[in-house]
């Protein structure tokens, strides 16, 4: 990995989008045990459908999680200042996802290479899951 | 029902130590892959990482103020998260001093009507020198409604 300042002019996308999927309940009693966020509606098929769930919810942060990651192996996990993702459609057992990201901008400052990052992740189908965005240094 | 006498509580501080094996179950939690996670006694942290605070908050009475927002269970939900940090992100081995507080609620009108209630709780993320390394934003939406109950 090593993106170049020169190719990052706005509105380049960024490597292959990573594709995860189908989205099974051991990936998000995974996600859960590694984050502490033990919230039954995830895993629990009882408590989901006595909330009104035809299954356990997918947990937010596991796909936010993935298109952090997905954008930190492109411009480096060192990299990173900031990311922000906004939640859409819900995802639930089954659902494969896909995460990508593109340029939005790219600026200098604080005497920093910056590039801001426009990143998506959706369902099969293509309803959006996550909007985000993140900031990344790119260092000479 | 959300209650807006919880704007501006702030919780106790508490600690997180940023760990190797706690990087290393989130990466493959989150699928990811770089080398720079697992390389070294001091990996660097994927980048929501900090979401881990629900580990350490527990071993702190007082430490989550969220809960004095009391937004409802059912039409309750995590609209959007933040993280921002202000130099690189924390490696395996750094003790960090966490504190949160209830920065903002308000109300939107939603786009199939109703009104949505908001609230953000900001996190600030210390170093052992004092200096702030990280903030992590959550934002609560709770709407009139139940959410869709089906994929």
């Amino acid at each position: 990995m090593s993106a170049r300042w020169e190719d990052l002019v706005e509105g380049t996308a960024g490597p292959a989008p990573l594709v995860v999927g189908p989205l099974t309940r051991t990936d998000f009693v995974r996600y859960q045990g590694a984050s502490g966020d033990m919230n039954p509606i995830h895993h629990d098929e009882t408590f989901a459908r006595a909330a009104g769930y035809a299954a356990p919810l997918g947990v937010g942060m596991l796909p936010a999680g993935v298109l952090g990651a997905w954008a930190a192996s492109w411009l480096g996990p060192e990299n990173v200042r900031r990311i922000r993702v906004r939640w859409k459609e819900q995802v639930w057992p089954g659902d494969v996802l896909t995460c990508s990201g593109k340029v939005a901008r790219r600026y200098l400052e604080g005497g920093e290479r910056r590039v801001d990052l426009d990143l998506l992740c959706t369902r099969q189908g293509g309803g959006v899951a996550i909007t985000g965005w993140a900031t990344f240094v790119v260092p000479s | 029902m959300v209650d807006r006498a919880a704007l501006g509580a702030v919780g106790a501080p508490f600690t997180l130590d940023v760990e190797r094996g706690k990087i290393h179950e989130l990466c493959r939690a989150v699928r990811a892959t770089d080398p720079a996670y697992f390389t070294g006694d001091h990996p660097v942290a994927p980048p929501t990482f900090l979401t881990t605070t629900f580990f350490w908050e527990e071993l702190m009475p007082g430490s989550n103020p969220w809960a004095l927002v009391k937004m409802d269970q059912q039409r309750g939900m995590h609209a959007e998260q933040e993280y921002v940090f202000h130099g690189p992100p924390p490696r395996a081995g750094a003790r960090l001093t966490c504190q949160s507080r209830i920065t903002e609620i308000y109300e939107k009108e939603g786009r199939k009507g109703g009104t949505l209630v908001f609230a953000v709780m900001v996190t600030e993320f210390r170093d052992e020198s004092g200096e702030l390394v990280a903030e992590a934003r959550l934002t609560g939406v709770e709407t009139e409604r139940a959410p869709e109950t089906s994929g």
